[in-house]
């Protein structure tokens, strides 16, 4: 298991050490900044073996998080709770800087000792532990006898991520299907892969204990439905259904119930959390066509030119799109037509930038480029990395629909018609990529 | 005011300012103190004198400031133990705090304390913690039992804490049962075969049950266990795979994945024609897919592990190559692993979108992955026959580009494919030919003169060609210089008339100006079969070679078996077994999947040794992540090392080579002055197949080696380059020996070996000869090989350190690790000078008793990690135990005899030593030499009676009976000494001193 875990800055200053396990000397805090933070090349695996110890390591802005053992321990779940440690680190005090986690570093030793023993980590929801952890200096009489069980039996419980006796004047959930559309397209427009990784997460604010039910157009649900009910309903719906390749769902989720009828029943955390995660390769559409076009005049010289096309509904709009077209490393200027928008040359970062604030379905708008080169005597060509594209568009690429979200709370007297429900498509790119 | 002040505070005085405010009244200034305590702390300074003043400020009702104070008390206790009793009241009094978290707290806290005094406190308020109403109580109160037992298991045991603890596996509360579950397997690492754990279709129904309600890290914890466990039969398989499936839709990767290994696991028992079986296989596709879209660090490990898997059951991700194709932005290590896979996954229906991809990545930035991308169109070339035209074609485009090293791999590769598809696209070799100037590398170099001599025929300038790398001959590495040779002869036999020239320049610089006994070796042979029977050379030299085959590159069968086992795990992660990773008996267990359907044998085998072609290879623990496009013919570019002794026959064999080639020798030599000296293959492990197997072709032997070991010992080999070779000269006693010290060598050699000895000299201190420590190919190009010595009471490691690599390694330190003995370096390593490319340097290393100690398995086993500029690098290797024989072991004869009666029967052992012609004063000679001692003689019937004594260097006495009977070559001897655990060490020394 974990045998300790650190955390430095980005010169390799320990801000936190807590070592878990007599096998893990003093010297391996060492270890790791001279051989990984302070290595003269860049260590090229997330996974590090120094003098028969192992380090596991994370990054988040600049400061390291290590995992260190001496054991063949589950490396998944090492990394996994590296990104847990991250994530209840901002839940309790925002960004993970080091100006924060010097500031609170009695925290989080409070936090390492609960969330982790003897290296085995233990419950890690927010939601319970801020029941507990607070950092009021609470006097150990402070909870009643009530709470204290009430508080150990959530810990432990089988809901251990939800509290009871929550209580809302207005019951109320927010529910946004968040898409990543991922693109690599040949120069000649052939789509070498795609596919949207999709999130749907959630924000409930719900009073009791309730109990969730899910539903979206899960091709194999609405077969199942066609099936048993009316065929003609059964072939209507069955052109919006979506095929998902795989999902993962939040521990809360019934994972058995869902492998035997394919429904998504839980009893959600309170407030916002991430209820599944899902990918499909099928049927994607496609929001942005990019279709390049580079000609190398002479050695001295290259012409680009950019179309990009809008492929969905006229009424909807696309935001923040954002064209970004590599130039190569020795160009010495370049001049700039765009039809819409603004481009941009960043020099230091080898690329030109061209921004678009809006626009709608079923248009079409190009830049054209002239880059002027200077000339080397490097035999090597240029790579030509591929052209990437940012955007955000309202509705889900992969297709995916809302179908129901019913909630019930048989202890309260509140029904699934009391409860607003809001529910948002959000399709933004992922990795987009043409080459060229 | 903010916490972060504290980690600024470094004026002088601190301490004595700390303690003050320490033991103020006011409890804020308190608080603040042990914050600034704490903050010291963590930044490495040592604030132990602060010792009492701290735990004074433990008896609080502020829980944050209890959490410090046993924060502090955690990591400085071990260095007060007599003071950390001062604790003992206060956890006690908190065990029985009416608030469930405060129990908890103190139980969790003092298991952390390894002392002694506070452990034997804790059996009490443990044993109510785990039978606690409160289920936080109890689950932290099951994860201290496992801490107990890494403190002190025999009380563990004592105190009946196992049990309590595998009833908690029945616990009505998930999270109590998973962290039951978790130390329960903790523990059963440690004591392999008690059956501790003890599934049982009972138990496994509780935990399946409990997988569903437990937080996501319990679902971990039962997984693992799962996974250990093997099921009755096909049906009890299934129905445990039935309720595992769901898990696969789990957000936490790690969930997902030791899923996977249950399901990888038990699905080796049902039948492959059951329908649930071809679900099954479907049902694990999409989960693997969407570990790729995780985290980079998660995709790592995934990748790593879909590598096993994909080796396993192809099946699996056939239809799934484009997930493999790899973004611009992944990582480095992400995008290498992409691409191993993609190979493996390459198959005539995806071949030309991998083509496709390939090509692109050769055209991108770094460099590690643009060769291992050529390398990798090359392996699709000879893995699908198909595409091999389309693979030429592309290398082809590639080498134009003229990038450097983009032109040197394609050679390389396209050297591959000529051996696979021999006479097909031979038409490229002109354009090869005119990169000829750009190669660097010895790699590409060595395969560039291979396609000239092996295509010499056709290649009209081969002999100008050939001719233009011999004129830096000396500077060229091994491996250039071997193939150089050959392609000559090659050259020579093919068109005699025109390189006769040629042919006796190079056999002349490699047999006469070189130190190298490989190239010394293989010259001669040409030599002699050129002068002897240019016929039969030709049969032999231009022989037809085997084929190579595509999948060089898998796993090894036993080995993909166990880490399939440990799927998720650093081993998984690693490729290597978790023995050769992890110190002590944790994970030295092997493991193995189930039999096949029907077949319900069982599966934990203790057996570690069924897995020998694993654990025999010197623990090496970084993965090895380039070899695995290792090209497929260089096996020969340096001859193979075997580590055994040489056959018995050879030298009588040798000898009459070379009266057979000895003839015409003289007259192709010409202007030789002096006879050639007579190559006694003294260094004879090199290269066997040299002389032994003339019909195999002497330059590239067949890399389709077999399964199982031999493959291993071939590879290695390979790689090894030179091997052990450090021979100075053909007369010299041997450098490099057999390396196993308890084979006999063959009469013959010995005579042949024990030149210098002569006769008479029985006294000689026996000392191992040198064997392969650390092999080239395990330490990015250092090699080192070593014996340890005792000369006057000083312990020397005698170590050759050999520069294989293509840079100058300069910066050599030397450290152990904690041994049996306390052995440690007395001084540092003495390498001044910068080893240069192939340069040897010997190098003694005096060492000395007193350092840190650490019981050892073997016991004479020694852990050692050596620096350099490039890297740091880790072998271990066994030291005799006459090292450690002090040179005043000699006991008084009442001492002795009262000793023996003293110490207890029950620490003798006995042991045989067979086939030892020594009589009892040549025995009793030879083991002076070593520090043993005999203090009394007797003879009984004709059999003699030794008594010995020797003194281990850190006071521990060995007495010893050893007993001759003249004629029977069998010494029985008797060992007494007070740690019985050395006995087998001192009887394997005895064995190989009496043997050499």
């Amino acid at each position: 298991m974990i045998g300790g875990l650190f955390i430095y800055n980005h010169k390799g200053e320990v801000l936190i050490s807590r070592v878990y396990r007599d096998d893990i000397g003093r010297n391996a805090v060492d270890a790791f900044r001279v051989n990984v933070i302070h290595a003269r090349q860049q260590v090229r695996s997330p996974v590090s073996n120094i003098a028969r110890t192992s380090f596991f390591h994370v990054k988040r802005s600049n400061i390291w998080l290590a995992a260190v053992t001496k054991q063949n321990v589950n490396a998944t779940m090492v990394f996994e709770f590296l990104y847990k440690m991250c994530d209840v680190m901002a839940a309790y005090f925002g960004k993970i800087s080091e100006e924060n986690v010097k500031n609170n570093f009695v925290l989080i030793y409070e936090l390492l000792d609960e969330i982790l023993d003897f290296g085995y980590p233990q419950n890690s929801e927010t939601g319970a532990l801020k029941t507990f952890i607070t950092q009021q200096g609470i006097k150990s009489q402070h909870h009643s006898k009530e709470e204290q069980s009430q508080i150990t039996s959530q810990v432990t419980g089988q809901i251990g991520w939800r509290r009871e006796g929550i209580k809302y004047r207005r019951n109320e959930l927010f529910l946004d299907v968040l898409e990543s559309v991922n693109l690599l397209m040949s120069p000649q427009g052939q789509v070498l892969s795609a596919h949207v990784s999709g999130r749907v997460v959630m924000k409930s604010y719900l009073s009791g204990m309730p109990e969730c039910k899910f539903g979206m157009n899960d091709k194999i649900v609405i077969d199942k439905q066609g099936k048993t009910g009316s065929t003609e309903d059964g072939a209507k719906s069955g052109k919006q259904s979506i095929a998902i390749d795989d999902c993962t769902f939040h521990q809360c989720v019934r994972l058995s119930k869902f492998d035997s009828e394919r429904s998504i029943s839980f009893i959600p955390p309170d407030g916002d959390y991430e209820l599944m995660r899902y990918r499909t390769t099928k049927d994607i559409i496609l929001p942005f066509r990019v279709i390049p076009l580079v000609r190398e005049v002479g050695r001295t010289k290259l012409e680009v030119k950019v179309v990009i096309k809008s492929n969905f509904k006229s009424s909807l709009l696309a935001q923040k799109i954002e064209v970004r077209i590599p130039t190569p490393l020795n160009t010495s200027g370049v001049q700039l037509i765009c039809m819409k928008g603004k481009a941009k040359y960043k020099a230091s970062e080898n690329a030109i930038v061209w921004k678009v604030k809006r626009m709608a379905g079923m248009k079409e708008s190009q830049i054209s480029a002239e880059i002027e080169l200077l000339p080397t005597n490097d035999k090597k060509k240029w790579a030509r990395p591929p052209i990437s594209m940012n955007f955000e568009v309202p509705f889900a690429p992969s297709g995916l629909k809302v179908r129901y979200l019913k909630v019930f709370e048989p202890k309260l007297n509140y029904s699934d018609h009391d409860v607003i429900k809001w529910v948002r498509y959000i399709g933004r790119s992922g990795i987009y990529e043409t080459r060229c | 005011m903010t916490d972060s002040k504290y980690f600024t505070t470094t004026k002088k005085g601190e301490i004595f300012e700390l303690k003050a405010e320490l033991n103020s009244d006011k409890k804020e200034k308190k608080k603040e103190a042990v914050k600034k305590v704490i903050a010291s702390m963590t930044v490495g300074k040592d604030v132990s004198a602060l010792f009492p003043d701290v735990v004074n400020c433990m008896q609080t009702d502020n829980l944050e400031l209890k959490k410090l104070v046993y924060l502090y008390l955690m990591n400085y206790a071990k260095s007060q133990p007599d003071m950390a009793i001062m604790a003992v009241n206060t956890f006690v009094k908190d065990c029985e705090d009416p608030n469930p978290l405060i129990r908890a707290l103190a139980v969790r806290t003092m298991g952390c304390i390894r002392v002694d005094k506070i452990t034997e406190y804790l059996c009490e308020p443990l044993r109510k913690c785990l039978k606690d109403e409160d289920p936080y109580v109890r689950k932290t109160a099951a994860v201290c039992v496992a801490k107990l037992h890494d403190i002190n298991a025999q009380l563990v045991e004592d105190q009946g804490f196992l049990d309590t603890l595998k009833d908690l596996i029945s616990d009505s509360n998930p999270m109590v049962v998973a962290n039951a579950v978790a130390a329960l397997s903790e523990i059963a690492e440690s004591h392999p075969n008690s059956n501790l754990l003890d599934l049982n279709p009972q138990t496994i129904n509780k935990l399946l049950t409990a997988l569903n309600e437990c937080t996501e890290w319990g679902q971990i914890f039962i997984l693992d266990c799962l996974a250990n466990y093997t099921p009755r039969d096909d049906r009890e398989s299934q129905s445990i795979c039935e309720r595992v499936t769901p898990r696969l839709s789990h957000a936490n990767s790690a969930v997902v994945l030791s899923a996977v290994k249950v399901l990888m696991k038990f699905m080796e028992m049902l039948p492959k024609d059951l329908d649930y079986y071809g679900t099954l296989l479907k049902k694990l596709a999409p989960p693997l897919v969407t570990l790729l879209s995780a985290e980079p660090e998660l995709q790592y490990v995934a990748l790593r592990n879909i590598n096993l898997i994909v080796q396993r059951r192809p099946e699996i991700l056939k239809h799934e190559m484009k997930v493999f194709f790899v973004k611009y932005n992944d990582p480095i290590y992400v995008k290498l692993e992409k691409l191993d896979i993609m190979i493996r996954l390459a198959s005539q229906a995806n071949i030309a979108q991998v083509l496709a991809e390939l090509k692109e990545y050769a055209t991108e930035v770094d460099v590690d992955f643009v060769r291992k991308a050529v390398r990798a169109i090359g392996r699709c070339a000879i893995k699908v026959e198909q595409s091999a035209e389309r693979c030429v074609s592309t290398l082809l485009d590639l080498i134009q580009t003229k990038v450097n090293y983009v032109v040197q791999e394609a050679i390389v590769v396209i050297k591959d494919i000529f051996r696979k598809y021999p006479n097909k696209y031979e038409s490229v070799i002109a354009t090869l030919c005119e990169n000829l100037d750009s190669l660097d590398e010895p790699e590409a170099r060595a395969a560039m003169i291979w396609i000239v001599g092996e295509y010499a025929e056709r290649i009209d300038n081969a002999d100008e060609l050939l001719e233009s790398f011999l004129e830096g001959f000396h500077d060229e590495s091994t491996q250039v210089q071997l193939q150089l040779l050959t392609a000559i002869v090659k050259l020579f036999l093919k068109k005699p008339t025109e390189t006769q020239e040629l042919v006796q320049q190079v056999l002349s610089l490699a047999t006469q100006d070189s130190d190298n006994p490989d190239l010394r070796d293989r010259g001669y042979i040409y030599w002699r079969l050129l002068s002897t029977d240019p016929v039969a050379a030709k049969e032999v030299v231009l022989a037809e070679k085997p084929l190579i085959s595509e999948e060089t590159d898998l796993i090894e069968p036993t080995l993909l078996e166990e880490l399939i086992c440990h799927i998720g795990t650093l081993a998984s992660v690693y490729h290597k077994p978790p023995s050769a990773f992890v110190e002590g008996s944790r994970g030295v267990q092997h493991k193995r999947l189930p039999g096949s359907a029907g077949s319900g044998e069982s599966v934990e085998s203790p057996d570690t040794g069924s897995a020998a072609g694993v654990s025999e290879a010197p623990p090496a623990v970084i993965p090895s992540q380039g070899d695995l496009l290792e090209d497929l013919l260089n096996l020969d570019l340096t001859p193979p090392t075997t580590t055994g002794p040489p056959p018995p026959a050879s030298s009588g064999m040798q000898m009459g080579a070379m009266d057979l080639l000895g003839g015409g020798l003289d007259s192709l030599m010409g202007d030789e002055s002096e006879p050639p000296p007579i190559p006694l293959r003294t260094d004879t492990p090199q290269s066997p197949q040299l002389p032994h197997q003339s019909p195999s072709p002497p330059d590239y032997s067949p890399t389709e080696v077999g399964p199982g070991d031999h493959a291993g010992l071939v590879k290695l080999g390979g790689d090894l380059g030179g091997g052990p070779a450090m021979g100075t000269g053909f007369g010299a006693p041997p450098a490099a020996m057999p390396a196993s010290f308890n084979v006999p060598v063959s009469g013959g050699l010995d005579d042949l070996f024990d030149l210098g000895g002569g006769v008479g000299m029985p006294m000689g201190v026996f000392n191992p000869p040198k064997t392969v420590w650390l092999p080239a190919m395990k330490a990015k190009g250092l090699e080192i090989s070593g014996t340890f010595v005792r000369r006057a009471g000083v312990i020397q490691m005698e170590m050759t350190l050999t520069n294989k690599a293509m840079s100058v390694m300069t910066d050599f330190a030397i450290q152990f690790n904690r041994n049996s003995f306390g052995l440690a370096p007395a001084g540092p390593l003495q390498v001044l000078t910068p080893l240069s490319p192939n340069q040897s340097i010997e190098a003694a290393l005096p060492l000395s008793t007193v350092g840190p100690v650490m019981k050892m398995e073997p016991l004479n086993n020694l852990q050692v990690a050596v620096k350099n500029n490039i890297d740091v690098f880790y072998f271990s290797c066994q030291y005799p135990i006459s090292m450690l024989f002090a040179e005043d072991g000699k006991m008084e004869r009442q001492v002795f005899l009262a000793t023996w009666k003293d110490i207890p029967n029950d620490n003798e052992s006995q042991f045989q030593i067979k086939d030892c012609h020594l009589n009892s004063d040549a025995a009793s000679n030879k083991l002076q030499g070593s520090n043993i001692f005999t203090i009394a003689k007797r003879t009984v019937e004709g059999q003699d009676m030794l008594y010995q004594s020797m003194k281990l260097t850190n006071g521990i006495w060995v007495l010893a009976e050893l007993r001759v009977q003249a004629g029977n070559p069998n010494y029985t001897i008797s060992l007494k000494c007070r740690a019985p655990e050395v006995s087998q060490c001192v009887f394997q020394n005895y064995e190989m001193v009496l043997k050499n």
